[in-house]
């Protein structure tokens, strides 16, 4: 366990370094996913010292979003200011990208 | 009394409590808008104000949840590589459909905000709004935004995509696992994926790829959209 989560913090940092040197384009984080899949596929990394880690985290993801979305309650100054342009364009986007995605991909796997 | 409320063991527990709490509403009553986020982001916020504790303070006691957030974007990665058969042969259409899944979102983003005529720093704000808090933030900054504003339309629309993203899927009858969740990851970044996640683990894996690759997109092309819009 504490293995699995060492390695996991280990590249969670090598990925705040790479996100830290090409300017912040890509967070740490997301350059750290990358590169556990990538060492993982290389066999640098064993499956069974991520595996049982990996899911635990994975399977409560929303609990981690809690505290950020308390944030709302901070912000409510702005989000009085401007919530029909937020609410329009928050439900109609979201609505367009998963329509576009979804029906894109399924589209495109049955042609390539 | 009040020191005891704003004590870590107690803001911990309120965040946990309130999570099973909202875990507990949600499988009794499989209602898509009581998701356990929604109902303990309730609570909390009641919590707080009932107790006269302000968000900073709930923030800095309750930091390491948040900080989980992290970790768990990185062990993605393992959660992708158990996935790796679902990827073979789909490098190009997943590619070419988070292209034109980032560049539709930024130009509606744009397209509304012009019909409702609002000023360009809620439309920067709203524009890398699909996108991951840290990098959506950092975009909106970059492009003359207000980081606040975003960070909370990006929660919205995480919050939003996942509750009514399964819906427009069947919908749609899209019935591919993959499709299913990059559209998630694409839309709702990692609440996205905490949905997808409940789906099964191929959609969660996806999902979780989606959130990289439309981050990198998102980035690249918000500067080319301003520039051909504006």
């Amino acid at each position: 366990m504490i293995k699995g989560a060492a390695l996991i913090m280990l590249f969670y940092f090598l990925g705040e370094c790479i996100s830290h040197f090409i300017g912040g384009i890509v967070p740490g984080s997301v350059c750290g996913m990358i590169l556990l899949f990538l060492s993982l596929v290389a066999k640098i990394v064993k499956p069974a010292d991520v595996q049982s880690v990996s899911n635990t985290l994975t399977k409560n993801m929303a609990l981690f979003f809690v505290p950020a979305g308390v944030g709302l309650m901070a912000s409510y100054e702005l989000v009085a200011r401007y919530w029909i342009a937020l609410l329009v364009v928050s439900v109609v986007t979201t609505a367009v990208i998963i329509a576009v995605v979804g029906i894109m991909q399924d589209k495109l796997e049955k042609k390539i | 009394m009040h020191e005891l409320l704003i004590s870590e063991p107690f803001l911990l527990f309120l965040v946990m409590g309130s999570y099973l709490l909202g875990v507990f509403i949600y499988t009794k009553s499989h209602i898509a808008l009581l998701h356990p986020i929604i109902i303990s982001i309730a609570v909390i916020i009641g919590v707080l104000k009932w107790a006269g504790i302000d968000y900073d303070t709930f923030f800095h006691g309750s930091y390491i949840i948040n900080f989980m957030l992290g970790p768990s974007v990185v062990a993605l990665g393992y959660v992708l590589y158990e996935q790796i058969g679902y990827l073979k042969g789909k490098v190009l259409s997943i590619t070419s459909s988070i292209i034109v899944g980032s560049f539709v979102g930024i130009v509606s983003v744009i397209l509304i905000c012009k019909l409702m005529n609002v000023d360009h720093s809620v439309i920067a704000s709203l524009e890398p709004k699909s996108v991951t808090t840290p990098i959506a933030m950092s975009l909106s900054a970059r492009s003359g935004g207000i980081p606040s504003l975003t960070a909370v339309t990006v929660v919205l629309c995480g919050i939003l995509g996942g509750i009514i993203g399964p819906f427009i899927l069947r919908k749609l009858h899209v019935r591919s696992k993959v499709a299913q969740g990059l559209a998630l990851g694409a839309a709702a970044h990692g609440l996205g994926t905490a949905r997808a996640i409940e789906l099964g683990a191929v959609e969660g894996a996806i999902s979780g790829l989606a959130i990289g690759l439309m981050g990198i997109m998102t980035s690249l092309l918000i500067p080319l959209v301003e520039k051909w819009i504006a």
